[in-house]
């Protein structure tokens, strides 16, 4: 203990405490502290990125999730509207049809009124064409009966004994 | 490219392994009592381990004899810098000329100065030679207060300077990209295992961010001075007893100056337990705080280093203290094989001791800013339901 007491060198004690004081100081300022801001800055940007990732991955995911509804829905709708298109076409086939059996029918209702019209003109035609053909016959026969004497005498006869005064 | 870069780094790996056991082996003929030297008897052993484990006034590389018989030493001198009863005087270490049993006086400022066991002492007014008395204790010479750029002093600097270098490059690297190339590579992990694996745990998630700076200066200063101190330069930083204790004491400080209301209401009044107890408690837990922390941890690191740096030396000395009984080759292969094989130990205990100053500095911090939540953390049966935090505590 006494040889250990008497190796212990005050001096170097003194030299020691500055020096360290002074390395630690340096140390401090121009290594540790840049080095550990580095370390940690780099500690946070590594978890900033896998955080970044993960929420990345999940955006994803959710995004694929829209897209699978966003197509499902683009299939109902097509869906939907084909059939309204098959509707509308059933539908318009029909109204075409309606449409065409209405004119059809006008024009056939059209065509009897023209036939009848055409029916009465010629009845009215045929009556007086028949009615001039007897007053020609008539006359005809009227001048024959009345081209002799006899004749006449006769008809007026027959005549007045058929219009027997009352 | 990369295989030979990788091939070239296992190869200095083991050149480091060899060339310290080399040249703690050449050292072990540096300093000698007698004429030529050499150390080669069981009590010149003893003195160079002794010698070795106390901080050094000059940068020793290698010594040889040369032909002449004179012995040589390779190296360079450093700065003595003393305050002496005339104020701050200053000299280089050469002056000494490597004698360290105050033989060469050294003449400055009109004081006169002897090196004695790796200390600078000041002779009296008057003497010319420092005398002795029986236990080898100087009579006529005092000790002065060293602030010389010792041994220890240019492996702090060379270290606190590297440091700097790596990490400060390392937190440039970060501002032009995220992930750091080339040796920042290396660095930035062990930098995470500090503050994931020490910091964070120990004292908590809320407080941790200000002090991991100390932690990691310490961690890294120590680790690394471990690690130099294996090299054949033969640093013995954190050997000494002056280094640890004030690292002690730093953690001391920061503790104590970051105690909130329930460590010190734990410290001096303990609640939940008799009154008549508490101040014996008190006086246990002061004791606790202020000695024997700090001192488990100055002492921890210090025994650490020195048992390490003293086995290496003594299984390197195999060589030498046996030759007579194995043979040269048995002396020699049984001390490398045992020498590397605790090289291979004492890379361990550098991280190991480097880990649990950190660790323990932590979990001070963490015990003096935890916060106790006493009221609501109860069962059903009025028992506490222990928490991390108490059973931290506990730990210790």
């Amino acid at each position: 203990m006494g040889d250990l007491l008497n190796d212990f060198s005050p001096g170097l004690f003194v030299v020691q405490t500055i020096l360290l004081l002074l390395l630690i100081v340096l140390m401090v300022k121009f290594a540790w502290k840049p080095i550990m801001n580095s370390l940690n800055e780099r500690e946070e940007g590594i978890q900033g990125a896998l955080d970044a990732a993960e929420k990345a991955k999940r955006e994803m995911q959710n995004l694929q999730a829209s897209n699978e509804k966003l197509l499902q829905e683009a299939r109902l709708e097509r869906e939907s509207m084909l059939k309204e298109a098959r509707e509308m076409k059933l539908k318009m086939i029909e109204d075409a049809k309606a449409e065409a059996q209405a004119e059809a029918g006008k024009l056939v209702a059209n065509a009897q009124v023209a036939i009848e019209n055409e029916k009465k003109a010629a009845i009215a035609e045929l009556k007086t064409q028949v009615a001039s053909l007897s007053i020609e016959i008539a006359e005809k026969v009227v001048r024959e009966e009345l081209s002799n004497k006899d004749k006449q005498m006769k008809l007026v006869e027959s005549m007045l004994g058929e219009a027997t005064l009352n | 490219m990369k295989v030979a870069k990788q091939t070239f780094k296992f190869y200095t790996l083991v050149v480091m392994l060899f060339a310290s056991f080399f040249a703690m082996a050449g050292n072990t003929t540096e300093i000698g009592e007698d004429k030529e030297g050499q150390v080669d008897t069981k009590e010149k052993v003893d003195a160079y381990i002794s010698h070795h484990l106390k901080d050094s006034h000059d940068f020793s590389l290698f010594s040889y004899t040369n032909d002449a018989g004179e012995r040589k030493h390779v190296g360079f001198p450093l700065p003595v810098i003393i305050w002496t009863s005339n104020g701050l005087v200053t000299f280089m270490s050469s002056e000494f000329h490597h004698n360290d049993n105050g033989e060469v006086i050294v003449e400055k400022d009109g004081l006169k100065f002897a090196k004695i066991h790796s200390k600078i002492y000041e002779l009296e007014a008057g003497a010319e030679a420092v005398s002795f008395d029986e236990e080898h204790h100087a009579t006529n010479a005092h000790k002065v207060l060293d602030f010389s750029i010792t041994k220890s002093v240019v492996g702090i600097l060379l270290i606190g300077l590297l440091m700097f270098i790596w990490f400060a490059g390392l937190a440039r690297q970060y501002k032009t990209k995220q992930v750091p190339t080339g040796f920042g590579r290396v660095l930035e992990p062990l930098v995470l295992y500090v503050r994931d694996e020490i910091a964070r745990p120990n004292i908590g998630e809320k407080h941790y961010r200000k002090f991991t700076g100390y932690l990691l200066t310490v961690f890294f200063f120590i680790w690394i001075l471990n690690l130099l101190g294996l090299t054949p330069f033969g640093f013995y930083v954190t050997g000494q007893l002056a280094v640890t204790a004030c690292l002690a004491i730093f953690t001391l400080i920061i503790y104590t100056a970051n105690g909130n209301k329930d460590y010190w209401m734990h410290m001096l009044w303990m609640p939940g337990v008799p009154v008549l107890i508490r101040p014996v408690l008190a006086i246990i837990e002061i004791a606790g705080a202020f000695l024997i922390k700090p001192f488990s941890l100055l002492v921890r690191l210090f025994a650490n280093i020195t048992a390490g740096h003293t086995v290496v030396m003594a299984l390197i000395a195999i060589m030498f203290v046996m030759k007579d009984s194995l043979g040269v080759v048995g002396a020699t292969g049984l001390s490398f094989l045992l020498s590397v094989l605790i090289m291979l130990i004492e890379f361990l205990v550098a991280f190991l001791q480097a880990y649990i100053f950190t660790m323990l500095s932590a979990l001070f911090i963490g015990m003096a800013v935890a916060e106790h939540d006493h009221d609501h953390a109860h069962d059903e049966h009025g028992h506490e339901v222990p928490d991390a935090e108490d059973v931290r505590g506990d730990f210790i």
